[in-house]
């Protein structure tokens, strides 16, 4: 029982990364390495609380509608903070490392900023978790952290791999990836491209930051740790070989090594303080072995996006 | 014009980019400043609307926030300004070499941490055995163990990245957040209550010279000093230049490429280290898992602004750290989030990274083209496309791929 509770447990933090991770997934296959997502992500959660908050009080509509209209401000957050991006990164042509750091602290700090203005008051949220986490609102187990929510991330991660793979608009977007210039000579709108892609994976990951404060943790002080869970879900994309598919089980591990120091004592594991805090950094460790495995082997299928992390230019040469 | 005519029918873009001749340096900076003349109006705008600030309060403010006088301490902020910007730039300059080999190193932030985790630990096991709080044997072991954990942290990924090309900038990412939780591991290990506070320690201090901060400033001058000879007149720094501008070229003249990014991975971990050692003999005594409190990201954007120069980056961390502790005195006097600086520093950052477009290429409106495009169709018979001096531009822009130290090939 204590390891089904476990691996609940494990699947809903999870998906926060598989949100975060998708998102991230669909815009480095553009060729951009965007290291706004933790910022991305706060700014969502902060966009849909703020939501929540206006519809709360307007107390005469029905849950579902609640739940549509904050995921709904949560995408428009993202996509906001992807269109930031995209003109300074797309447009402008300014270097994406750079960029994305900037986005974090920005991002941060408005989702700081937006949480301190929404008054600490918790009654909203637990007025509100029930719905988001349909249809298992009102169990005790972890099966409550399994709402509608988890169900939608693992839904977009398998529609973004059938996308990418198996679709014209998949192939396009990974021909801009790959070799940009290729592409533009094959008749393809790189700038296009680049960002709608950007500002649809922001928009996805943007919902992960939300699943995380108003879902996973069912409390507005959750915003304090999310930027964490955006570096992570940068980490497993990697893990994932920029495959959505491969993310959904990769999330799963992730969501695993993340909670396993909190579970280990009822498994009948004495671990002490301080241990707990070396578990905490298995997915990190992971992720390192991931990564160099994949470049030792240096399979061709398996690298990143040529042309990540490089402006396109159509004049270079 | 018969041919005229055709051109006109034919599809042009709205707007079009062209790539911008190296540009005169004071032309680049006017556009620099300006670009942070204006994202400091934005941000004053901005606070007018979140926070009823008006403009003059808050330029009024931003100026107390750095230059007033703390009524808690009655010590000058001025110090403060300096000594933030002393170590923002110590940490630039630790990122810079590596930037230099476009060796994207984001993990400033757990490189330093570990180095200053080194340094309390050498206080906390060995401190007791040194009388004297700032004896300059204890301080040299700490100073070798900061050096050396930070070099350790920083040539893992650097090794990795010489035999497989594997991925820096998400490798040391990682490596930030294992450093953070060992720091957690550590401090729950040292302190028997379980506080994980480990509180001020009790030796190890950095000698006070006329002010409090003023030995680490000096400290971090010279080291600036050295990383500009280092990076501009020595072989090594020529070598990571053409290493960053092309492997190819580099392994062609017989550089050892390998050799090179390690190398210049472990002085970057060595700068890291000294920033730990200066955090914990000169500021904090003491080490926790937000010591160093996102400045090792913070740092990379100081480098990038400043074009890796260690000289213009005293100017960029300035600015960052000015904005900073504005901002900060903006939110007390408001009372609004302690978030508020972040904001600001962001807006200003993305001012900044977007005047660089401007600077590296120019924009063809296509109304001012066909203009142009008259007067010249009016010299010459034939209209000719397209802005003149296009094509001169591009090719200087490429010739400059080469390292401008061209002498010291030898």
């Amino acid at each position: 029982m204590k390891i089904l509770e476990f691996l609940l447990n494990a699947m809903a933090i999870g998906v926060t990364f598989l949100y975060g991770s998708t998102g991230e997934i669909i815009t480095e296959k553009a060729g951009h390495l965007n290291l706004g997502i933790p910022g991305i992500m706060g700014v969502g959660a902060a966009s849909g609380c703020a939501m929540l908050h206006v519809l709360v009080k307007a107390n005469s509509l029905p849950p579902w509608l609640i739940v549509v209209l904050t995921v709904l401000a949560t995408l428009a957050g993202g996509a906001l903070m992807g269109l930031i991006y995209s003109f300074l990164a797309v447009t402008l042509r300014s270097n994406q490392n750079v960029t994305g750091l900037a986005m974090t602290i920005f991002g941060t700090g408005v989702t700081k900023y937006v949480f301190s203005l929404l008054q600490k008051d918790d009654a909203i949220y637990i007025r509100a978790l029930p719905h988001f986490r349909f249809p298992f609102g009102n169990s005790t187990s972890s099966l409550q952290y399994c709402g509608i929510l988890v169900f939608l991330g693992i839904a977009i991660a398998i529609a973004a791999s059938v996308i990418l793979m198996k679709t014209r608009i998949g192939l396009h977007l990974r021909a801009v990836g790959e070799n940009p210039a290729t592409a533009d000579a094959a008749g393809i709108n790189v700038t296009l491209y680049k960002y709608v892609a950007t500002v649809i994976g922001s928009a996805v990951a943007a919902v992960g930051g939300l699943f995380y404060v108003m879902d996973y943790a069912g409390s507005p002080e959750a915003y304090l740790t999310i930027e964490a869970m955006g570096w992570l879900s940068v980490a497993l994309v990697i893990f994932s070989l920029w495959r959505p598919y491969i993310s959904i089980f990769g999330s799963f591990v992730f969501g695993a090594l993340f909670i396993l120091g909190s579970y280990l004592p009822s498994f009948g594991f004495t671990i002490s303080m301080a241990a707990s805090n070396l578990i905490k950094t298995l997915p990190y460790v992971v992720t390192v072995i991931v990564l160099i495995i994949t470049s030792i082997r240096n399979r061709r299928e398996n690298q990143p996006p040529a042309s990540l992390g490089v402006s396109y230019f159509r004049e270079d040469r | 014009m018969k041919q005229r005519k055709h051109n006109e029918q034919a599809h042009e873009p709205l707007v079009h980019i062209t790539k911008n001749a190296a540009m005169p340096f004071w032309k680049s900076s006017l556009i620099r400043v300006a670009a942070v003349v204006l994202a400091f109006l934005f941000c004053s705008l901005l606070a007018a609307v979140l926070i009823n600030a008006k403009p003059v309060e808050f330029l009024q403010e931003f100026l107390k926030g750095n230059f007033g006088t703390n009524p808690m301490s009655a010590n000058l902020r001025i110090w403060n300004l300096v000594k933030d910007t002393a170590i923002l730039l110590c940490i630039a300059l630790a990122v810079t070499p590596a930037f230099r080999m476009r060796f994207w190193n984001i993990g400033a932030e757990g490189q330093v941490l570990v180095s200053a985790l080194a340094s309390a630990a050498v206080v906390f096991y060995f401190g007791k055995y040194f009388d004297n709080v700032s004896s300059g044997w204890l301080l040299l072991l700490m100073l070798i163990a900061s050096i050396a954990a930070g070099m350790i942290w920083a040539i893992i990924p650097a090794i990795f990245k010489a035999l497989w090309n594997t991925n820096e900038t998400l490798f040391t990412l990682m490596m930030n957040y294992v450093a953070t939780f060992f720091v957690a591991y550590c401090l729950v290990k040292w302190t028997p209550d379980g506080s994980s506070v480990l509180g001020e320690l009790k030796a190890g201090y950095l000698p006070r010279v006329g002010h409090d901060y003023l030995l680490l400033v000096l400290i971090i001058l010279i080291t600036t000093v050295f990383m500009f000879v280092y990076l501009y007149y020595s072989k090594h720094g020529y070598e990571i230049s053409v290493v960053g501008e092309s492997q190819r070229t580099a392994c062609y003249i017989g550089i050892n490429v390998k050799k090179v990014i390690v190398r210049t991975m472990a002085l970057s971990g060595a700068l890291c280290g000294l920033t730990g050692f200066l955090l914990v003999s000169a500021l904090d005594h003491s080490v926790t898992t937000t010591s160093v409190g996102g400045r090792g990201f913070t740092a990379i954007i100081v480098s990038w602004l400043a074009k890796f120069n260690p000289f213009l980056m005293i100017i960029s961390a300035f600015l960052l750290v000015f904005l900073s502790k504005g901002a900060s005195q903006l939110a007390t006097t408001f009372r609004v989030s302690f978030a508020f600086p972040d904001i600001v520093t962001g807006i200003v950052i993305f001012f900044v990274i977007g005047c660089e477009f401007f600077i590296r290429y120019k924009v063809h409106f296509r109304f001012a083209r066909k203009r142009a495009g008259a007067r010249e169709a009016a010299g010459a018979a034939a209209g000719t496309q397209g802005a003149p001096g296009e094509l001169p531009a591009e090719a200087e822009g490429k010739a400059a791929v080469i390292p401008d130290k061209g002498g010291k090939l030898k």
